[in-house]
């Protein structure tokens, strides 16, 4: 176990950032940390690295305790803040140094490291510039080189695709993606896409609590309790949208038809089980049986987007 | 506490000091000042001493000392790397250490060029050593209390010039306590006279180097340095 979060609460003053979460990450995963602004996730962060100390509730970061065993901690994790906060007199190979430095790294490897982390992040132009002359894309690159200077073991990014043009973003997220064999990561985001490209795992954390914990696949499943089918048949004429309805009701666990559209005799259904049963053979004989001509049957998924919106908008109600 | 990770700090904030045009313009200004004192008195009272240097540094450095660290936290704060400092093995206190050891280096920097005042005055007549040994080593002293306290003052605001007002505060009390001594009870005015910054630079400045003032000077540093501590590690309380 990489990661562990018990019953975890922050409270600022009077409101509650973090609210008893718990969960774990294991090493080799990629976590994705998901919610709207200000849901807590920033906050959930910033107390496994150590900046803030939690109101109740323990963390542990490779078996050590984040209160007790605080710098043993700090040294094994690597970590990019939100906004990518950065020394913008020092050049690029300054900061590095700096970085592995009070990390720790013993000074006859602080050179390969430098070297490598030029290497991986793509800074070696750039190399010499002061980091306050760079572009936002390469800052976003030195602070990910830093965060992972001494070879951490725990990495830790706080949106750290943001402000990035579409092309860097797939870079950094395939780096993130080749990390994440040996490392444990956790990102947080409100990408969704990005999710969807580069976790195995994502946490949905609203007002402070999870709200859903799981691989992508099993959250789009258990969402809806049942499957959603969109099916485009062509009916004979005369046969309304009622009728044709009617008969895909007789198909045990059909829970819901609705249609989507309809032309010239082509009726396009979406329909809705109640429990998750792969009702696309039935629904096959069925079209055989009356004899409608059988032109699309799919399974729905449901979007990351979709899941996102109904468990963080539900409970603001 | 790890020696390496103050020796880093120091070096990094050195670094930028030097790389920043603000040192320099703030060490111009206070050997301008400083010169013209010593220059008037030279050539216009005829007066070959050390004295107006000795007695006008404590002054200026009412205003050196915030100015040249108001930045040294207070920036972190605000541009979100002391997040990043905090997140690596290394503690508060030696980030506060290896600050305030940064900017008492670079007051001894700016010491440095009035060791010329010293030559020429050396040229003109006989000079007395002790009294310039201790009045160096005095604005030493002085110089390490008021930028502790600047470093502590810098700790407590991500903004700079709040920093530097509260920095200002506090020294120019300590500065000035002694100079209402005649206003307070007499036991009361033996314990501000202990207070008092320039009391026991006095001291020093008249060559006798006495264990009391160094006491004072080691805890006054001590103590405003384990402040600016404590006011790093309140975020990790609430």
């Amino acid at each position: 176990m990489s990661i562990l979060v018990n019953n975890l609460s922050k409270f600022y003053a009077d409101t509650r950032a973090v609210d008893d979460i718990s969960f774990e990450v294991h090493s080799g995963e990629i976590l994705g940390f998901l919610g709207p602004n200000g849901a807590g996730k920033t906050t959930t962060m910033r107390v496994i690295t150590c900046y803030l100390s939690p109101s109740a509730g323990t963390v542990k970061v490779e078996g050590r305790d984040i209160q007790t065993e605080s710098l043993e901690v700090r040294k094994v994790v690597g970590y990019l803040p939100e906004q990518n906060p950065l020394y913008l007199d020092m050049n690029v190979l300054e900061y590095l140094e700096y970085a592995a430095q009070l990390q720790g790294v013993s000074n006859s490897l602080i050179p390969r490291r430098m070297r490598e982390m030029v290497d991986v992040c793509g800074l070696d132009e750039m190399k010499h510039k002061d980091i306050g002359q760079l572009s936002k894309g390469y800052r976003q690159r030195v602070g990910l080189a830093a965060a992972m200077i001494h070879d951490p073991k725990v990495l830790i990014l706080d949106e750290p695709t943001s402000g990035l043009d579409p092309n860097q973003i797939v870079e950094i997220r395939s780096l993130i993606q080749s990390l994440g064999k040996e490392k444990t990561v956790i990102l947080s985001t409100h990408i969704l896409p990005e999710v969807q490209a580069t976790c195995n795992r994502v946490i949905i954390i609203n007002r402070g609590k999870i709200v859903a914990d799981g691989p992508i696949a099993d959250l789009q499943r258990s969402l809806h309790g049942g499957e959603k089918i969109v099916m485009e048949v062509e009916v004979p004429d005369g046969q309304s949208f009622e009728m044709v309805s009617l008969q895909v009701k007789t198909i045990p666990a059909v829970k819901t038809v609705s249609l989507i559209d309809e032309s010239n005799g082509v009726k396009k259904f979406s329909i809705e089980t109640s429990i998750a049963i792969d009702v696309r053979k039935a629904l096959y004989l069925l079209c055989v049986e009356k004899g409608w001509g059988l032109l699309e049957l799919h399974r729905e998924q449901t979007s990351l987007e979709e899941i996102f919106r109904e468990l963080t908008t539900d409970s603001e109600q | 506490m790890s020696l390496a990770n103050i020796r880093y700090i120091f070096v990094k904030e050195l670094r930028s000091f030097f790389n920043s045009p603000v040192a320099y313009i703030v060490i111009v200004v206070f050997l301008v000042i400083l010169g013209w004192f010593f220059t008037s008195n030279l050539f216009i009272a005829n007066i070959s001493s050390l004295r107006t240097v000795f007695e006008m540094t404590p002054f200026l450095l009412l205003f050196f000392a915030p100015a040249i660290t108001m930045r040294l936290i207070s920036e972190e704060k605000k541009t979100g790397t002391l997040e990043l400092l905090m997140t690596k093995p290394v503690k508060e206190s030696e980030i506060i250490i290896g600050k305030f050891l940064a900017a008492w280096v670079l007051f001894f920097f700016t010491l440095l060029p009035t060791l010329c005042y010293y030559g020429t005055v050396a040229l003109l007549g006989e000079l007395d050593l002790g009294p310039i040994i201790g009045g160096y080593l005095g604005l030493m002293f002085v110089g390490a209390v008021f930028l502790a306290i600047s470093v502590f003052g810098s700790s407590m605001t991500e903004n700079q010039v709040v920093a530097f007002i509260v920095s200002f505060l506090i020294v120019f009390t300590l500065f000035m306590i002694d100079k209402i001594l005649f206003y307070l009870p007499g036991n009361l005015a033996s314990t501000f006279e202990y207070i008092s910054v320039d009391y026991h630079f006095s001291n020093i400045a008249r060559g006798v180097i006495d264990s009391r003032d160094m006491i004072y000077y080691i805890s006054a540093v001590g103590f405003a340095l384990f402040m600016g501590t404590i006011v790093l590690q309140k975020r990790r309380w609430v």
